[in-house]
C-alpha cells in the first residue's frame, strides 16, 4: 500500500527539459556536422566523425571517473545513493565506450587504412577499460546480499576509474607507439566552423549523458527501494508468523500437498 | 605491519610446501600450455620465436588464476580467514602478505616457464637485465591485482568464471607491455623495452596501494 505514495516514474521537469534540449540539439548538430562545416584538408569527410567520437570518449572517461568516486564514497559511506551513482554511470560509460570503439573504427578506416590498429596504445586500453567495465557489471549481475555485492564492485570501479589517466596520457608517454594524433583542440589547429560544431557536439552529448544518467538513476533506486521493500515484506511476514503462534498457510498448504 | 605481513607469506608457503599443488599440479600445467601453444602455432621455430614472448606472458596469467584461486581457497575453506582476522593481523598486512606470497610463486613459476621456453623455441635472450626487471615488476603487478581480485570473486558461487572477467581485462596493459619488453629483451621486436616499464611500474603501484587500501572492507565479508 506504501509504495501508491512513492514516485514509480523517472521523469521530471528536468528531464524533460533535457529530452526537448536533445530533441532540438541533435538534428542541430547533424546539420552543422553534414552540410554547414568544410571537409578537411587531410582526413577529408572522416573528420565528421570526430564530432561525436571525441565528445563520447569524453564523457565516457566522466561516466566511469563518477562510477569510480561513487564508488569511494559507497566505501566511505555506506550509502545506498552513491552505490546507485555509480552503478548507473557505468552502464552509461559501457554504451559510450562501446561507441568510441565503434566510431574510432570507422574513423580509422579510411584515416589509417585500417579498422583496428593493435599497436595503437590508447585504441588498446580503451577496448581495456570497456571490458573492465563489462566485468564491473558483470559482478553487479551476480546474485548476492546487496550490500556485499556493491562492496565489491567499489573496488572494482575505483581500479577501472584510476587506469583512466593511463588510457588518457598513454598518447603522450608513449608517442612513438600509437597512430593517434596529438588533441586538435588544445593545439588550436581547428578552423571556428569545426570549433563550433566539436563544441555543439560537445553539449548535446553532453546532455544525452546527462539524460540517460538521471533516468538509469531513478530505475536503480527504484529497483534498490523494491528490493528493500521486499525484504521488510519477508521480516514483516515471518514476525506475523511469530505473533500468530509459528502457523504460516504456506506452510499449511505444503503440508496439506504432502 | 612486515613482520605480520612476513608471517602470513611464510604460512601460504609452508602450506604450499607441504600440499605441494604448486609443484605437483600447476607448474605441469605451465609446461602443458607452452607445448600446447608450439602444437596450436606451427612447428617453425621461427614463429615460436617470434611469439615466444607474448606466450610467456599469456601463459603466466593462466597460471596466475589457478594459483590466485589456490591462495584464496587457503584462507576461505573451513573460514581460515575469520581466525587470521581474530589473531589481529591488519587486513592491510594480511594483504600484503598475500601478495608476497602469491608472487614468490609466481616467480618461481615464471623461471620454470623461462628455461622451459628458451629451450623448447631455441630463443637466445640478448639483454638479460630488462628480462629480469620487466619480470619482477610484471610479477608485482599480476600478484598485487589477483590477490585483490581473488578476495573480490571469493564466496559468491561464480569464482571461477567472474575471476578471469575481472582479471584479465586489469592485466592487459601490464600484458602488452611485459610482452613488449620481453620481445626487446629477446631481440624480436624493434621497441624500445626499457620505456615500457614505466607503464609496467605505475600499474603494479596503484594495484598495489588500491589493494592496500580496499582489502578491509572486502575480507570482513569473505
Amino acid at each position: 500500500m506504501q509504495r501508491t505514495e512513492k514516485q514509480e516514474f523517472t521523469t521530471s521537469r528536468g528531464t524533460r527539459f533535457m529530452g526537448i534540449s536533445l530533441l532540438l540539439g541533435i538534428p542541430t548538430l547533424l546539420i552543422f556536422s553534414f552540410l554547414l562545416s568544410p571537409a578537411d584538408d587531410n582526413m577529408d569527410d572522416a573528420v565528421r566523425l570526430i564530432y561525436v567520437h571525441v565528445p563520447m570518449a569524453i564523457f565516457a572517461y566522466v561516466a566511469i571517473i563518477t562510477t569510480g568516486i561513487g564508488s569511494v564514497f559507497y566505501l566511505w559511506k555506506k550509502s545506498r545513493w552513491w552505490d546507485t551513482v555509480a552503478h548507473a554511470s557505468a552502464e552509461i560509460g559501457l554504451i559510450l565506450c562501446g561507441l568510441v570503439l565503434v566510431t574510432g573504427s570507422i574513423w580509422g578506416r579510411p584515416t589509417w587504412n585500417t579498422w583496428w590498429e593493435w599497436g595503437d596504445v590508447r585504441l588498446v586500453t580503451t577496448l581495456v577499460l570497456f571490458l573492465m567495465i563489462l566485468g564491473y557489471l558483470a559482478l553487479r549481475q551476480v546474485p548476492a546480499n546487496p550490500d556485499l555485492r556493491a562492496k565489491r564492485a567499489s573496488v572494482v570501479g575505483i581500479i577501472a576509474a584510476v587506469n583512466i589517466p593511463i588510457v588518457n596520457r598513454s598518447v603522450e608517454w608513449w608517442e612513438n607507439n600509437t597512430l593517434h594524433q596529438k588533441s586538435s583542440l588544445t593545439d588550436g589547429k581547428l578552423e571556428n566552423l569545426t570549433l563550433f560544431t566539436l563544441f555543439l557536439g560537445f553539449i548535446v552529448v553532453g546532455i544525452s549523458f546527462l539524460w540517460l544518467m538521471t533516468h538509469r538513476f531513478r530505475v536503480g533506486w527504484l529497483a534498490t527501494e523494491i528490493e528493500a521493500d521486499g525484504i521488510t515484506g519477508v521480516i514483516q511476514e515471518r514476525l506475523n508468523e511469530g505473533n500468530s503462534g509459528g502457523e504460516n498457510p504456506n506452510y499449511q498448504q505444503k503440508d496439506e500437498v504432502q | 605491519m612486515f613482520r605480520d605481513a612476513w608471517l602470513v607469506t611464510k604460512k601460504d608457503l609452508l602450506i604450499e610446501l607441504r600440499s605441494r599443488i604448486l609443484i605437483n599440479q600447476i607448474a605441469p600445467y605451465t609446461l602443458l600450455i607452452l607445448v600446447l601453444f608450439g602444437f596450436a602455432l606451427d612447428a617453425d621455430t621461427e614463429t615460436l620465436r617470434d611469439t615466444g614472448p607474448g606466450l610467456f606472458w599469456v601463459s603466466t596469467l593462466l597460471v596466475a588464476i589457478l594459483a590466485i584461486q589456490r591462495s584464496v581457497d587457503v584462507e576461505t575453506s573451513d573460514s581460515a580467514i575469520d581466525r587470521l582476522m581474530l589473531s589481529g593481523i591488519s587486513p592491510t598486512s594480511i594483504y600484503v602478505g598475500k601478495t608476497i606470497g602469491l608472487y614468490l610463486q609466481l616467480i618461481v613459476l615464471e623461471a620454470l616457464l623461462f628455461t622451459v621456453m628458451v629451450v623448447l623455441f631455441d630463443m637466445s635472450v640478448v639483454d638479460y637485465p630488462l628480462v629480469i626487471v620487466s619480470a619482477v615488476v610484471t610479477t608485482l603487478a599480476i600478484s598485487s591485482s589477483g590477490t585483490l581480485y581473488g578476495v573480490i570473486a571469493s564466496g559468491l558461487g561464480v569464482r571461477e568464471t567472474l575471476l578471469p572477467v575481472l582479471f584479465l581485462p586489469v592485466l592487459a596493459p601490464a600484458v602488452i607491455g611485459a610482452t613488449r619488453a620481453f620481445g626487446d629483451a629477446f631481440g624480436r621486436v624493434n621497441a624500445d623495452g626499457w620505456a615500457w616499464l614505466g607503464l609496467l611500474s605505475v600499474i603494479a603501484i596503484v594495484y598495489t596501494l588500491v589493494g592496500m587500501l580496499t582489502y578491509g572492507n572486502i575480507i570482513e565479508d569473505t
